[in-house]
């Protein structure tokens, strides 16, 4: 089955409008940074350079703490949580109004198709204010004791694999509990981060209650470390949770770190074929696999191996790469070179390391940063593509007998962040899914997220729930 | 008439001592070091030789918890809950022992132990009873926006190294230990450096009060010395630093437990007598969200 030829269908341009360059966000209004460089943020599909944005420096993220404390201690703390929940509701509607803007804006600067940032990225993003937004004036019967408190000023850190999701999932439920927050987007896709805070003004939202500051890792570091920070949150590469883990110690700062994952996706013999490939697709090449919770180690049992692997490189070569505001494209730009070259690094060192690799023909666009999905078998348990995290369009195969062994195989990983069963077996699904030492256990699914559902991992994937009543735990004393 | 030996009044009788040694995979070994310390009471009398616990020993408690890890884990909440109830009943057969050396240990008055014996026991008995509610009070079904079932139960999050008080030998090792065992984590527990006795005896407890092997380790000796190669342990899964006094080596044990991102109760300022709350409770607990599609 090949490829249907399609007639470009891109979505249009024209709804967002990208400014030259943007300040940071402090204190309710854009400002210059004082001791930062600009840095560019371009468009990972071309490499064209889409706006130029503001480094904060150590002089900056004081200012924004400060404003933020003050706004914690003057306004948002003290304010009735009915009317929290109306700035919460206020922005899960503005959001709604500017989603197709948002969604463009976030397929130009990650790269990421245009059907999963209208179809899933931005109905999250508006779902999770607005799940939030009813618990501001809740607080009390959040599992949290009878009065609840809040944390303070809480530093948040978010990668660019969703930007404008992750922002939802750590604004919604700090604001929710009536913290004030400083956040800063990762430097490769600060832009709807920039244009939430836009929104912010729009909702009228008082000055300082949100804070966007944007920066790389330096930036981060100085956020995190800051002394007036009460709660830190972090989604991103394990080393970085570790770093941030280390450079809390000893104070009384609360922290949840959402890391990596090396999810194990099982396929039994029984499983329903079809949805099994759809969802094993679905499980590592949506958003080009740049997904700390992707199924990117497959477990089949040997006896279906053979009928999984033909149905799957078919389903391979019918995928379409290329321009992420296409409406038929199903796998955009990787978000970086830098990226890009650890997926192609980490690839080598699986053929280097004996296992056989394969990806359909498919052409790849000249400018941009690029990888075909790809998919490796013969893998073994000690291979690094077995073992690290690749955060790209790339799976690992691996074959299991019994149900114990699949436990065994999946289980044999410092992290347990995801997994997903595939069976026609009740009880089977329910012994899997108490077996596997992960957080997020998905049962002839893949890659589903809610904000009612809480999200977040075992062992070395992190620590605290994001989502649901727990996630509003993480930003309450108790 | 039958003939019997003639018993020596308890006037003259010599009493037999007990040896305190280390209790680790459910056996009662001395250190691998060969080391012991003595123990005094609050007015230095001496009281007995303490086994000292040493770095092997802390890694061989560490194997034995992790041994046990899955097998109690996956008991029935309301079998963890029996047995749980089961140590509170021993202790309470062994009240009058746990009062005195409570008593020796702490200088309390004998009335004043038994009280704090009153309370370990009554702290067992509370928490036995949350073994089958937790899932209940923290767990949540989630009503998700599409056709998926979706569930989110609290699970044990492994091996907690618990380095126990320093002051309260019992009601506070006991307040360490109950609330992570209660959902099915094991412990590697460091007792008290200077008040190691209880924590010994409550180790034979254990091995009484069908707690199985390896569920429950206790190391006489020093936390601080102990402290480091536990924090550091990579199939060490979170630490509870109540035990530990100086702020820089608390500090420093946080930074070493970052390795493997271990779950970390930092110290604090804590009275043992108060109502413990589920603060504790829930630091040893991993949530675990599963999603089934709902269909025809």
């Amino acid at each position: 089955m090949g490829r249907f030829e399609y007639a470009p269908a891109p979505e249009s341009r024209a709804i967002v409008d990208i400014k030259s360059s943007y300040g940071l966000f402090i204190n309710g209004a854009f400002t210059e940074a004082t001791d930062g460089k600009p840095f560019k943020t371009v468009s990972p599909a071309s490499e064209e350079v889409l706006a130029e944005v503001s480094e904060a420096g150590p002089a900056d993220v004081d200012r924004a703490v400060k404003a933020a404390r003050k706004a914690y201690e003057k306004v948002w703390g003290p304010m009735a949580g009915r009317d929290r929940a109306k700035y919460l509701y206020r922005i899960a509607r503005l959001i709604q109004e500017r989603s197709r803007e948002l969604a463009v804006l976030e397929s130009l600067d990650n790269g990421k198709p245009i059907r999963e940032s209208r179809d899933v990225d931005l109905p999250l993003v508006a779902a999770h204010f607005f799940y939030y937004a009813g618990w501001a004036d809740k607080l009390e019967y959040a599992g949290a004791g009878v009065d609840p408190k809040p944390l303070g000023v809480a530093a948040q850190v978010i990668p660019w694999n969703f930007p404008l999701m992750m922002l939802a999932w750590k604004i919604a439920p700090a604001l929710a509990a009536g913290n004030t927050v400083v956040l800063k987007p990762a430097e490769t896709t600060p832009l709807t981060a920039l244009a939430f805070a836009e929104i912010c003004q729009q909702a009228d939202l008082p000055p300082g209650v949100v804070n966007i500051i944007t920066g790389a890792g330096r930036t981060g570091q100085a956020l995190v470390e800051h002394e007036g920070v009460d709660k830190v949150a972090f989604t991103g590469s394990t080393a970085v949770g570790r770093a941030i883990a280390k450079s809390i110690a000893g104070t009384d700062k609360k922290v949840t770190l959402e890391l990596g994952g090396k999810a194990a996706n099982i396929v039994f013999e029984d499983a329903p074929i079809d949805q099994t490939i759809e969802g094993i697709v679905n499980g590592i090449f949506f958003n080009q696999g740049h997904v700390c919770c992707a199924g990117s180690r497959l477990l089949v049992q040997e006896s279906v191996y053979d009928e999984v692997l033909a149905r799957l490189k078919r389903r391979m070569g019918s995928l379409r790469v290329g321009d992420p505001l296409d409406k038929n494209t199903d796998i955009g730009a990787i978000n970086s070179a830098e990226q890009l070259a650890r997926i192609r690094e980490l690839s080598q060192v699986g053929e280097d390391e004996g296992s056989e690799r394969w990806s359909p023909e498919c052409e790849l666009p000249t400018q941009g940063y690029w990888f075909p999905p790809t998919v490796f078998t013969g893998v073994s348990q000690a291979h690094r593509i077995a073992r690290e995290e690749i955060f790209g369009p790339v799976l690992s195969v691996l074959t299991f007998r019994t149900p114990a062994e699949a436990v065994e195989k999946a289980n044999n990983t410092p992290f347990g962040l995801s997994a997903g069963v595939w069976t026609e077996k009740g009880s089977r699904i329910l012994w899997m899914a108490s077996q596997l030492r992960a957080g997020v256990v998905w049962a002839n699914t893949f890659n589903r997220f809610d904000p009612t559902s809480p999200f977040g991992g075992y062992k070395e994937s992190g620590y605290g729930r994001e989502g649901g009543r727990h996630g509003l735990e993480a930003y309450l004393a108790h | 008439m039958v003939w019997r030996p003639t018993l020596p009044t308890d006037s003259t009788r010599l009493d037999v001592r007990k040896t305190y040694k280390l209790y680790i995979g459910g056996a009662f070994p001395r250190s691998e070091s060969g080391r012991s310390y003595v123990v005094s009471n609050a007015k230095g009398k001496f009281l007995a030789n303490a086994s000292q616990a040493s770095r092997k020993d802390a890694r061989d408690a560490v194997v034995a918890a992790r041994k046990a890890f899955g097998g109690w884990s996956g008991r029935t909440a309301y079998n963890r809950g029996q047995v749980l109830y089961r140590i509170a009943e021993v202790m309470e057969g062994r009240h009058e022992q746990f009062s005195s050396e409570v008593a020796a240990s702490e200088g309390l008055s004998i009335s004043k132990a038994r009280a704090v014996v009153d309370a370990s026991i009554d702290r067992w008995v509370w928490y036995a009873g949350w073994a089958d509610k937790l899932a209940q009070v923290v767990g949540s079904s989630n009503p998700v926006a599409g056709p998926y079932f979706d569930f989110s139960l609290p699970e044990a999050t492994g091996v907690v190294a618990v380095l126990a008080p320093q002051d309260s030998s019992l009601l506070g090792l006991t307040s360490v230990i109950a609330p992570a065992i209660v959902s099915g984590n094991t412990v590697v527990a460091v007792t008290s450096f200077e008040r190691p006795l209880p924590a010994v005896t409550l180790g034979e407890v254990m091995a009484t009060s069908d707690v199985p092997g390896g569920v429950v380790n206790i190391l006489t000796g020093s936390a601080s010395e102990i402290g480091p190669w536990l924090a550091s342990h990579l199939d060490v899964n979170a630490i509870d630093l109540a035990g530990i006094l100086d702020p820089e080596e608390a500090t420093a044990l946080e930074v070493a437990s970052a390795d493997n991102l271990k779950r970390v109760r930092r110290p604090a300022q804590e009275d043992w007598t108060e109502h413990p709350g589920l603060s504790r409770l829930t630091q040893y607990l991993e949530l675990k969200t599963v999603w089934h599609p709902i269909g025809l």
